[in-house]
């Protein structure tokens, strides 16, 4: 295989772990609105640690993104 | 027309060389310096005249203040007032850094893994040296959690330790891709409309529209979520689990 086929593949692989972080990006947002749709006074509570968590998880898919990027131009 | 990575590229303004090593003033440094000149500029107006019934620029200032000064009594308890300036510091440079970068034409110093490991590094060496000056030998119970049994130990120390080691880098690692990958996106979709034509190329348009307040969004959220992995980091060293 030459190179540059395989560089693209590998890029293409790379982004695969978007896929956990979808799902765990979707289980975040549907646990935190069931929550603050079942208790409506605790969503100042709530709401720090839901963009933690965002945050971190969304991390993840930006890890994957960096790297395919590293094999594509660098 | 210009490639997406071309608003990342550091450039000279003033070149400088002291015994072969390169310290020119660069466009990096340039935003750094305008965010601490900024930065301090909008808190000493802001505080100049202190009024009972604040003005919007001393609630501003209140507000910051009353968000960070929230931020460690939450994670860090009382022992954390005194390291109150330093948490502040980190939040209000990482912060201009990523609102300074969605200013059309500016460059975002974020976006450099140089300047987040940087600033990720001395968190890290910071914290590990007040450990030991508060605990001394006694730091090292920090990789073991009281409660595993011992069977388990020779597996959950290594870990530990590993986590703990592999901290600087993703604490960097996630400021640096945030802003880079956003900052990518925003001049991708801007290079779509502009292939387009003026037809097709509103709808792109459009959705660089969307993105850069999705931007601003993640601009504050990064921000604060190095502060509060650095306040977290921070109460590890001192209260050791």
């Amino acid at each position: 295989m030459e190179l540059e086929a395989a560089k693209l593949i590998a890029a293409a692989i790379a982004l695969l772990p978007m896929f956990g972080v979808g799902i765990g990006l979707g289980m975040i947002f549907s646990s935190y609105n069931e929550a603050v749709g079942r208790n409506p006074s605790s969503a100042d509570l709530l709401d720090k640690k839901f963009f933690l968590t965002f945050a971190l998880t969304e991390a993840l898919a930006i890890f994957a993104l960096v790297v395919s990027l590293i094999i594509l131009f660098g | 027309m210009a490639d997406p990575l071309h608003q990342f590229e550091i450039t000279p303004i003033i070149p400088l060389e002291i015994a072969g090593i390169d310290i020119s003033f660069t466009n990096s440094a340039m935003w750094m310096a305008i965010a601490v000149v900024a930065s301090m500029a909008f808190m000493m107006i802001a505080t100049r005249k202190p009024a009972m019934v604040p003005g919007r620029m001393q609630m501003f200032a209140e507000n910051m203040y009353e968000f960070i000064a929230s931020m460690i009594r939450d994670n860090i308890g009382s022992r954390g007032r005194e390291y109150f300036p330093m948490i502040f510091t980190i939040f209000v440079i990482v912060l201009m850094g990523n609102m300074l970068g969605m200013l059309p034409y500016a460059f975002t110093y974020t976006s450099h893994i140089a300047v987040t490991m940087g600033l990720a590094l001395s968190i890290f060496i910071f914290v590990t040296i007040l450990g030991f000056i508060k605990h001394g030998f006694h730091f090292f119970t920090l990789f073991c959690p009281a409660g595993v049994p011992w069977a388990l130990k020779p597996l959950i120390i290594p870990i530990e330790i590993l986590s703990y080691l592999i901290r600087p880098v993703t604490l960097s690692v996630r400021l640096f891709a945030n802003m880079m990958a956003g900052h990518l996106m925003l001049k991708v979709f801007a290079g779509f409309s502009v292939g387009m034509g003026v037809a097709l190329g509103v709808l792109p348009m459009f959705f660089n529209v969307a993105l850069i307040g999705f931007e601003f969004l993640i601009a504050f959220l990064q921000a604060y979520v190095f502060t509060i992995l650095s306040c977290i980091y921070l109460k590890d060293a001192i209260e050791l689990h």
